[in-house]
């Protein structure tokens, strides 16, 4: 198969179908965390409820050690987790904050301060 | 006759409609953001539109891993407000006009635009903030609202020029519809913004001050971007902009720009948001 054009952005996973077909069981466990009954179950027993789902052990750890970054390359898709984000009533900007590596004090001045610049060298490709 | 007589586009990040519904918008943070849209609340409720067809994307809401439909018309009689995992936002519930959206989906399918007709799903933020950013906090939503989702979650999404071509289509769908109705068509989402991985936080305000000057003079052109460049430039998520080009397609190739504002952040987002009219 031809290279993938945008295999090579930097920091940047493209949820395109070979990465949904990875994640479909890992998306739709995230996405029963709509419901308040099913988040409070996920949270008095990360493991058993997770258990529940056709999911590999190292989606399991993934999910349970909140590895964000981890669970993109397993198939998760940030619409989709962003539902755990919401269940540990955590903001959109701590979650996607956390899988830069910074602080959430530091991400949320770098997003005040106008964000991630483009000439920065984690943004575009052959800039860096 | 029906018309469409003017198009709004606005980013729709959550955080802004949990800013209002918490009281927030008086916050330094939030203060600039929100005064970008004091003219917009003042206009529109001088043009009292009947029906807004309204160009979001739902965010893993309605649609799940099982069902991705890649243009999806609401042409039910109502739309309930989800619960995307912090508690359903206390906003109304989003009115239909099933009507003209059956029209809609008819005329466009004959159009070849193969549409996927919803009778029922409930809306997330990608539709309920723009709602608020126009129209505030009434207890009711002071106009119908026609739900147009468009897939920009699992890759691809449709390309700018279809979804330009489809903005057309439903011109031409709103010019037959024989009822006197005040149409307009709001493109929703972006600008530049990534929310994932170790590039999470990217901001081109570059990119998004091109594409506000070229969306107003150069519309058809505009459209042919292709994906790559709003991925690598604009961030994963900037590629929402393709819904942008449903509601510039449906306008006429010139309009009258009445006002634009540009604000950063909103959470992790670079806020766009214009307001045309048709001339």
């Amino acid at each position: 198969m031809k290279k993938k054009p945008y295999a090579d952005i930097p920091g940047t996973t493209v949820f395109d179908s070979t990465q949904a077909r990875k994640g479909y069981h890992l998306n739709q466990f995230f996405m029963s965390l709509m419901k308040p009954e099913n988040r409070e179950r996920f949270l008095a027993g990360e493991k058993a409820y997770l258990d529940e789902w056709s999911l590999s052990e190292e989606m399991k750890q993934a999910v349970m050690k909140r590895d964000y970054n981890e669970i993109i390359k397993l198939g998760g898709n940030v619409y989709f987790f962003g539902k755990l984000f919401f269940t540990d009533k955590k903001s959109f900007e701590q979650g996607a904050g956390s899988m830069t590596g910074m602080k959430p004090e530091e991400y949320r001045a770098m997003m005040i301060s106008g964000g991630r610049k483009p000439t920065h060298p984690s943004t575009l490709k052959g800039k860096n | 006759m029906a018309k469409i007589t003017a198009g709004v586009a606005t980013s729709h990040v959550p955080a802004i409609g949990a800013a209002v519904d918490l009281g927030k918008t008086g916050e330094d943070y939030w203060k600039p953001l929100f005064k970008g849209y004091e003219f917009s609340k003042k206009w529109i409720a001088e043009e009292k539109p009947d029906v807004v067809v309204l160009v979001y994307n739902d965010h893993a809401t309605a649609f799940d891993m099982n069902i991705i439909p890649t243009f999806a018309l609401g042409c039910g009689e109502e739309f309930g407000i989800a619960d995307e995992g912090w508690g359903r936002r206390p906003v109304p519930n989003v009115m239909g006009h099933p009507d003209l959206a059956w029209h809609i989906a008819h005329s466009v399918i004959d159009d070849e635009f193969d549409i996927t007709i919803v009778n029922k799903m409930e809306v997330d933020h990608g539709l309920s903030v723009p709602m608020t950013l126009m129209f505030g906090q009434p207890d009711a939503w002071p106009c119908k609202v026609i739900p147009l989702a468009v897939n920009v979650i699992t890759f691809p999404p449709p390309s700018g020029k279809r979804c330009f071509a489809l903005g057309q289509a439903i011109r031409r769908a709103v010019d037959s519809y024989e009822e006197d109705l005040n149409v307009q068509i709001w493109g929703t989402g972006g600008m530049s913004h990534q929310l994932q991985g170790p590039r999470a936080g990217l901001i081109n305000s570059e990119f998004d001050q091109d594409f506000l000057d070229r969306f107003l003079n150069d519309p058809v052109e505009l459209a042919k971007t292709p994906h790559i460049d709003y991925l690598e430039q604009a961030g994963a998520e900037g590629v929402e902009l393709v819904m942008w080009h449903v509601m510039r397609g449906a306008l006429n190739e010139k309009v009258t720009e009445l006002h634009r504002h540009y604000h950063v952040p909103a959470s992790n987002t670079a806020v766009g948001h214009v307001i045309y009219k048709n001339s």
